[in-house]
């Protein structure tokens, strides 16, 4: 295993005429929480759709875990591979219980690889972890949306991914929910685990990241500690404001 | 769980459709025997069922919505068709009307064997398998999903619509293929024959239930409802939506392929006319009554539709196609999943208008 689980190389998406991302290179290592920031369509979602293989670059490469290269692979490869994302709207399966999203989130397969009872341990102790042990039985679409936000994690939690992107985690919480989903956040922090973590809210990004990358325009406009990038001139300029 | 209140209507279901299987041959000869009519009546719509469920694995279960069903229904029709007078030639000697029609002097050499069920099934198995396989194949893997996929299944139908309306290809071209007389060595036409032919596609009906059960029962089935809710959502947890999706539609395809070999030899004929996009359609308009995603709902929706329509089209047939449109257009505005919001509603509202006043007086702040 290498130290860097994430390494983009030379990348750049094109929409039509628009560059998205712009000759992008970063490089996210294990053990950390890394939040990507900057303003609207800096290409924050855009850089985990081409990790996440929704989106297929112009030009560059993502290596993974100094080996695979995630522009040539398809999104459930990706995933089997060890990267799990939570998507901007909460994605979660309405028509499945709580407990159902978790058991898909752990075990990948048509036929359940693991046995019911380890299965189950599993998923007991994810809905633990999120906090959703109460609802274990509910429809994903009865829930509310910060609830919905800690399925979506649980879900993609359950498979112990070695990269986890979350989009927005606390977009739409309040503040005392947007202090436990910090809490948890924290939590999940391991030596051989990367997070990368793409938010607006900068009082939750200060509590959870280690370092922070700010994009603009494509490209990387600043990379440090949340300190030092609110002291940079240059990002105050373009998106934290005055 | 809320399961076991789900389970009721399908145990009610498969409990009635049980004993009619059993009741038809022990009445036959007591005063209490259905007539013919009745009970050929019963079979075909025991057929109808079982192709409306075809439809509701993939759309109401997988958000998947064909509007040409009726071509894996008529693979299923025509080698029956192909199967009964090829036996009955074999058995009485009779020429089927369209090689006389056509003045040809023997079957094309495409018949040959097909007076040999096993064979015939087992060609009506791999034709559907190779048309829904190639057409699933290309269509979910270059993603084409919802209104486009449905409009592409109404096309194939009515392309093979067209092919099948052609008197040279020896498949009976407009007129079809009719003059059924021997299945499995028996004639045809007798009650007995009726009710052994009605009796099969009741067994077939619960078989197929129970087994689609058990299906979406399963993890399986809870995949299959995660891909309908959120497909990018799945394929990125891991897993890949394009095979279960062309397991599924193939799966449906043979299912409404089998609704077809059990509906031809008790109407008796086949012809191009059931490969229209209006019937198509129409087995889309059963689930969508019935209501999508429920297997109770989708046959529920295809014996009433069905049941009006035969009662209809002897007493006013000029009207069904309005009864029909008005149909869909209530399930649209006002029941979106059919008759299981109905359901529902009974089932909240147990006292009728009195506790829906009530309930309004108390909703009033």
């Amino acid at each position: 295993m290498s130290l860097t689980a994430i390494l983009v190389d030379g990348l750049t998406v094109r929409f039509g005429s628009f560059r998205a991302i712009d000759d992008l290179s970063l490089a996210i290592d294990y053990g950390e929480v890394r939040a990507v920031i900057g303003p609207n369509g800096a290409g924050k979602t855009t850089l985990l759709d081409v990790i996440s293989g929704i989106t297929r670059p112009k030009q560059g490469r993502v290596l993974f875990d100094g080996g695979l290269d995630l522009t040539q692979a398809s999104e459930s490869a990706i995933a089997r591979a060890g990267l799990r994302r939570k998507f901007q709207k909460p994605s979660v399966f309405e028509g499945l219980s709580v407990r159902r999203h978790i058991a898909i989130g752990a075990d990948v397969g048509f036929r359940s690889r693991l046995d019911a009872p380890a299965l189950e341990d599993r998923v007991s102790e994810v809905l633990e972890t999120v906090g959703l042990t109460d609802q274990a039985d509910r429809l994903a679409g009865e829930l509310s949306h910060g609830q919905k936000q800690w399925l979506e994690i649980g879900m993609v939690l359950a498979s112990d991914p070695k990269v986890l992107m979350l989009d927005e985690p606390v977009a739409g919480l309040t503040d005392e929910e947007t202090e436990r989903t910090a809490h948890l956040v924290r939590a999940l922090v391991r030596p051989d685990r990367a997070i990368v973590v793409v938010e607006h809210d900068m009082d939750f990004v200060e509590r959870i990241a280690d370092r922070v990358t700010v994009l603009h325009e494509g490209r990387t406009l600043f990379e440090g500690s949340m300190d030092r990038v609110r002291a940079d001139a240059a990002v105050v300029d373009v998106y934290l404001g005055r | 769980m809320s399961r076991t209140s789900a389970n009721l209507p399908f145990t009610l279901l498969i409990a009635v459709i049980v004993v009619a299987a059993g009741a038809m041959p022990a009445l036959s000869g007591t005063s209490f025997e259905l007539s013919r009519y009745l009970t050929n009546a019963i079979g075909q719509l025991a057929a109808f069922a079982v192709l409306a469920i075809s439809l509701d694995l993939i759309w109401g279960y997988l958000g998947i919505l064909s509007l040409g069903h009726g071509l894996f229904f008529a693979i299923g029709g025509y080698v029956m068709a192909m199967y009964l007078l090829k036996h009955s030639f074999v058995v009485t000697g009779t020429v089927p009307d369209f090689l006389q029609f056509m003045g040809w002097k023997e079957f094309p050499f495409y018949w040959a064997g097909f007076d040999v069920f096993p064979y015939a099934f087992a060609v009506a198995v791999a034709v559907t398998l190779l048309i829904s396989g190639i057409f699933g194949y290309v269509s979910f893997r270059s993603r084409v999903g919802g209104v486009y996929f449905a409009i592409i299944t109404q096309a194939l139908v009515y392309v093979a619509m067209l092919l099948m309306f052609r008197n040279d290809t020896g498949f009976g071209g407009n007129n079809g293929m009719t003059g059924f007389s021997v299945l499995f060595g028996w004639p045809m036409g007798t009650s007995g024959m009726i009710t052994a032919l009605a009796v099969a596609s009741l067994l077939a009906l619960a078989l197929v239930l129970v087994a689609c059960r058990r299906l979406v029962g399963s993890r399986f089935g809870a995949l299959m409802l995660a891909t309908r809710d959120d497909e990018t959502r799945l394929r990125t947890l891991g897993y890949e939506t394009l095979r279960l999706k062309l397991i599924v539609w193939c799966l449906s395809a043979l299912i409404a392929m089998l609704a077809g070999m059990l509906y031809v030899p008790q109407v008796g004929i086949i012809n191009p006319r059931v490969l229209s996009p209006e019937l198509s359609l129409e087995i889309a308009v059963w689930v969508a009554i019935g209501g999508r995603g429920h297997l109770v709902g989708a046959v529920i929706g295809a014996l009433l539709v069905n049941a009006v329509k035969f009662w209809l089209s002897s007493a006013a047939p000029d009207i069904w196609p309005f009864i029909l449109s008005g149909l869909i257009v209530l399930v649209v505005l006002v029941f979106p999943n059919g008759l299981m919001d109905l359901a529902k509603l009974r089932l909240t509202r147990p006292m009728g208008p009195r506790r829906m006043a009530t309930e309004l007086e108390e909703a009033r702040p």
